[in-house]
C-alpha cells in the first residue's frame, strides 16, 4: 500500500480542477439513452484532447494515448464526481466494443471504428439477447449463412438498448449450426442502415423506450465485418461481457449519487427540520457511505491489479452484483428521503428532483437484470470464485 | 501509488498464518475455553517468539516499528484462527497510546517490556465510548478509584492497565496495591475481557489528552474490524468446504443453487471489506484527516457484514452448524464480541456522521 501522491500528482489535480472550473458550462447532463447532440460531441472532444476521456486509448486510434496510471484516473474521477460533472460518454460502443476491438480486432477494424466510436460520432448497440436466449445466451438462434462475400442474416434480437438511435450493432449470430452451442457463434459488426433490419422500440416500466426489438430479414453483411474467427464469437463476446460488467460497476457513479443525496439532505426540510438532522436518515446515509467507500477502494485495488497484469479474481467477480444493487439502494434512499414528494414522476411544482430518482430506481432494476442477472452473477461468483460445482445440465439439453 | 499489499506485508501475513495453521486447532480452542492456563501460556510464547508484540513499537524500544496496516493484517489472521491470546489491547492500542506523544518517560519505561513480551498490557477504553452506570473512575489525592470494564488482554496478569480518567489516558502499574482483575464472562471464550477494580491506586497520566484517546480508539476499531474480516473469511471458506463434502439427495449440497447463492452473497459482501480495511488501516498512519472517519466506517460496516456472514455460514452447515462438534460457533461468537467492543454499529455510525459535520 502506498497511496502517496508525488508533487506531479498535486499539479495534475490542480490541472483537472482548473479544467472543470473553466469548462464545466459545456458539460452535458450525462448518460441518457439519446444520441449526443452537437454540444455533447464538442464536450467529448474536449475531454479526449485533455485526457479526461479515452485516456489510455492509443492516439493512433483517436485516444489520448496516456500510460495507464491508477492515481491519475482516480484524481480525474474524484474531481469530476466532486463537481457533479459526468465523466466522458459511456455507451456500449465505448465501454464494450472498443476494448474488444483493441484486444481482438484486426488493424483495419481498429482504424475504422475506434476513433469514431470514442468521439461519439458512431453509436453502437449490442445485439446479443433473443426472445428465447437471455441468461442462456449461448442458445441463440439468429442465423448467418455465407453467400459469396457476405453473411446473410435472419432472426430476431430483443432488449437491444439504444438500437433506435444506433448506427451500428455488434451482434452474435449462429454461423455453424452443427457445432456445439458455444462453438457455433460468430461476432459481427452490422450497419443498422442495411436493408432488411427493422427496429421496433419497446416501452419499459420507466415509461420510455430504452430498448428495442430488432428483426433481421435477409440482411447482407460483408464477411470482413467479423471480429475473431468463425465460431469464436462466444469467446469474443465474453471478452466484451467483462467490460460491460466493468461499465455497470463504475464506483464513481455511486460516489456522485451519494454526494447528490447529501446535498438533498442539506437542502430539503420537513416540519422545518433539515433531513440531514434526522438521526435515522443519517444512520442509513452512513451505512450507504461505507458501502460506497468499500466499492471505490475495491476499484482502486482492481486498477492496481490490472496495472500489474494480475488477475483480481473475487474482487472483480463481485463488482456487477454489488454496484448495481448499491446504486439502486441509493436511489431508493433518495426517494424515501423525499417521502410523498418522492413519488412525483412528471411536471409538478412539488417535484424536488424525485422524477430523476424514480427513473434511476426503475432503470437500475433493469441494470440488475441486464448484462447477466444478479442470480447469474451469483452462479459465477460461487463457481469461478469459490470453486463450487457448476449448474447441472438439464436432460433435454443432451438432445441438441 | 499502489493499492495492494507489498511483498513484505504478504510475507508477514503468510508467516503468521503458517504459524497459526501449525499450532491452533479446534481442540485447542475447546480446551482453552475450559480455562486451560497451559494453553494460554503456550500460544503467548509462540506469538512472542515471532516478535509480534513489538510490531508497532519503534526499533529503539526493541520492536519492529511497523504500521497499523501490518498490525491489522496480523489481527485478520488472529481472527481467522480465533487465536486466544492478547493482541489488540496489548500489542496495538497500548503502544499507540504510549507513542501518541513522542519522548515521554512512560513509553521509555514500558514499551521495551511489551515488545520483548516480558509483560502484557490491558486496555479498557469503554468509559470513553459509552459510560455505564456501575462503572467509571474518579481520582482523589492523585489516586484512582472505581471500575474499568471490558478491558482487552487482561487475562495473563497484565503488568499495566491503560484506561481513561476524564479527558486523559492513564496508566496503572498493577504491582501497586489496590488493583483487582477478574474476567467478565462473555459469549466469546477465545478473547477474554476483564473488569478491573481500583481501590485508591497510584496512576500516571499518558500525555496526549482527548486526542490520544480518540486515536487509540480509532486504531482499536480498525483492528477489531480486521479480526472480523479474518473470522468471517474463515467461516465462508469452511462453509464452502463443508458444502463440497456433505451429500443429500445424492449430490453435494454445494451443488444446490440455494447454497451456492448463500455463499456467493457472503463472498460478495465480504470481498470489498478487504479494500476498506486496507485503506482505513493505512489512513491511521498516513492520512490523518481521514483516519477517524475511516475507522468508524470500517468498524460499523464489518460488524454488519460479519454478523450476516456468521448467521448465513452457520446455516450452510445445517444442524452441524448449531452443534459444538464443528465448533464454528467460536467464530460466530468472536464476531459477536467484536461488533460491540469500542462501540456498536449505530453508535459508531453516529460518530461517522458527526465527524463529517452532519450532527449538531
Ligand atoms: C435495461 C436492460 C437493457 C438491456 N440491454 C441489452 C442490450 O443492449 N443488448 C442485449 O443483447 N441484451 C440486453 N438486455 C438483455 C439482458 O442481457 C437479459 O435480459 C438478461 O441477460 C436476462 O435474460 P432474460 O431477460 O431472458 O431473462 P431469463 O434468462 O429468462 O431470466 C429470468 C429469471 O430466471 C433467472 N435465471 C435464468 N437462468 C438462471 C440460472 N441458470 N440460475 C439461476 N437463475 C436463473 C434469472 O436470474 C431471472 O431471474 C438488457 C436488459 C435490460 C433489463
Amino acid at each position: 500500500m502506498d497511496l502517496n501522491a508525488g508533487p506531479e500528482y498535486k499539479s495534475f489535480r490542480e490541472k483537472v480542477v482548473t479544467f472543470l472550473k473553466e469548462n464545466s458550462h459545456m458539460a452535458g447532463k450525462g448518460r441518457t439513452p439519446v444520441r449526443p447532440n452537437q454540444d455533447e460531441l464538442e464536450w467529448q472532444k474536449k475531454l479526449i484532447e485533455n485526457g479526461y476521456a479515452a485516456r489510455t486509448i492509443p492516439s493512433e486510434y483517436g485516444g489520448f494515448g496516456a500510460e495507464s496510471d491508477v492515481l491519475k484516473s482516480r484524481i480525474i474521477a474524484e474531481e469530476f464526481s466532486q463537481s457533479s460533472i459526468p465523466m466522458g460518454m459511456a455507451n456500449q460502443g465505448i465501454s464494450m466494443l472498443v476494448p474488444t476491438l483493441l484486444e481482438l480486432g484486426t488493424d483495419e477494424q481498429k482504424k475504422s471504428w475506434i476513433s469514431k466510436t470514442i468521439s461519439g460520432e458512431v453509436i453502437w448497440c449490442q445485439g446479443y439477447s433473443e426472445p428465447g436466449s437471455g441468461s442462456d445466451l449461448a442458445s441463440l438462434q439468429t442465423k448467418a449463412i455465407i453467400d459469396g462475400d457476405d453473411f446473410i442474416i435472419n432472426g430476431q434480437k430483443i432488449w437491444t438498448s439504444g438500437a433506435q438511435i444506433s448506427d451500428m450493432m455488434f451482434c452474435l449470430v449462429r454461423t455453424e449450426p452443427d457445432e456445439p452451442k458455444h462453438k457455433g457463434i460468430s461476432y459481427l459488426l452490422i450497419d443498422m442502415k442495411t436493408p432488411g433490419i427493422e427496429v421496433r422500440p419497446l416501452m419499459t416500466m420507466t415509461g420510455h423506450a430504452e430498448f428495442n426489438e430488432v428483426f433481421f430479414t435477409d440482411v447482407r453483411v460483408p464477411k470482413s465485418q467479423i471480429v475473431g474467427k468463425r465460431g469464436e464469437g462466444w469467446y469474443v463476446a465474453n471478452a466484451t461481457l467483462t467490460h460491460e460488467r466493468g461499465m455497470l460497476g463504475d464506483p464513481n457513479q455511486s460516489a456522485t449519487r451519494l454526494k447528490e443525496i447529501i446535498d438533498l439532505m442539506q437542502q430539503e426540510t420537513v416540519n422545518g427540520e433539515k433531513l440531514i438532522d434526522n438521526p435515522v436518515y443519517l444512520d442509513r446515509l452512513m451505512r450507504l457511505q461505507a458501502r460506497v467507500l468499500s466499492m471505490s477502494f475495491n476499484s482502486l485495488r482492481l486498477l492496481t491489479a490490472s496495472h500489474k497484469k494480475l488477475d483480481a479474481k473475487m474482487a472483480k467477480l463481485i463488482v456487477k452484483l454489488n454496484s448495481c444493487q448499491l446504486n439502486q439502494d441509493l436511489a431508493g434512499f433518495a426517494i424515501d428521503l423525499l417521502g410523498e414528494l418522492g413519488t412525483i414522476y412528471g411536471k409538478s411544482n412539488h417535484d424536488h428532483g424525485s422524477g430523476k430518482w424514480q427513473w434511476k430506481y426503475m432503470f437500475d432494476l433493469g441494470l440488475i437484470i441486464g448484462g447477466g442477472t444478479a442470480q447469474i452473477q451469483k452462479n459465477i461468483i460461487s463457481e469461478a470464485g469459490l470453486g463450487m460445482p457448476r449448474e447441472p445440465k438439464p436432460m433435454a439439453e443432451g438432445k441438441k | 501509488m499502489e493499492f495492494a499489499l507489498s511483498e513484505e506485508q504478504e510475507i508477514l501475513s503468510e508467516s503468521v498464518r503458517k504459524m497459526l495453521e501449525d499450532n491452533i486447532d479446534i481442540d485447542l480452542l475447546r480446551n482453552h475455553s475450559k480455562g486451560d492456563d497451559v494453553i494460554r501460556g503456550n500460544i503467548r510464547q509462540l506469538v512472542v517468539e515471532m516478535g509480534l508484540p513489538g510490531i508497532l513499537i519503534p526499533e529503539e524500544f526493541g520492536g519492529s516499528g511497523l504500521g497499523v496496516l501490518e498490525a491489522a493484517l496480523i489481527a485478520e489472521e488472529f481472527g481467522r484462527y480465533a487465536v486466544p491470546t492478547p493482541w489488540i489491547g496489548n500489542s496495538v492500542m497500548a503502544p499507540i497510546a504510549l507513542l501518541y506523544e513522542k519522548g515521554n518517560s512512560l513509553s521509555e519505561k514500558w514499551l521495551p517490556l511489551i515488545a520483548s513480551g516480558e509483560i502484557t498490557a490491558c486496555v479498557s477504553l469503554t468509559e470513553a465510548v459509552g459510560k455505564r452506570s456501575n462503572a467509571g473512575l474518579s481520582s482523589k489525592d492523585s489516586k484512582v478509584t472505581g471500575t474499568a470494564i471490558f478491558g482487552l488482554d487482561g487475562e495473563l496478569n497484565p503488568r499495566i492497565i491503560i484506561t481513561v480518567l476524564e479527558d486523559n489516558l492513564i496508566l496503572i502499574d498493577t504491582e501497586k496495591p489496590g488493583v483487582t482483575i477478574s474476567e467478565i464472562p462473555t459469549i466469546d471464550s477465545t478473547r477474554p475481557v476483564v473488569e478491573v477494580v481500583f481501590d485508591s491506586v497510584d496512576f500516571e497520566i499518558i500525555p496526549g489528552g482527548k486526542d490520544a484517546i480518540q486515536k487509540t480508539i480509532g486504531v482499536g476499531r480498525v483492528l477489531l474490524a480486521a479480526d472480523i474480516l479474518g473470522a468471517s473469511a474463515n467461516m465462508i471458506s469452511n462453509a464452502v468446504e463443508y458444502s463440497l463434502e456433505r451429500k443429500q439427495f445424492n449430490r453435494v449440497i454445494g451443488s444446490f443453487q440455494a447454497v451456492k447463492h448463500m455463499c456467493a452473497e457472503m463472498a460478495a459482501d465480504l470481498e470489498p471489506c478487504k479494500s476498506l480495511l486496507w485503506y482505513a488501516a493505512y489512513a491511521q498512519d498516513n492520512i490523518r484527516e481521514e483516519a477517524a472517519l475511516l475507522s468508524c466506517h470500517v468498524k460499523a460496516h464489518l460488524s454488519e457484514v460479519g454478523q450476516d456472514t456468521a448467521r448465513t455460514s452457520t446455516q450452510v452447515f445445517g444442524g452441524m452448524g448449531f452443534t459444538d462438534l464443528l465448533g464454528m460457533h467460536y467464530w460466530f461468537k468472536r464476531i459477536g464480541l467484536s461488533r460491540q467492543i469500542l462501540g456498536g454499529p449505530e453508535k459508531v455510525r453516529q460518530e461517522a456522521a458527526r465527524l463529517q459535520g452532519f450532527l449538531s
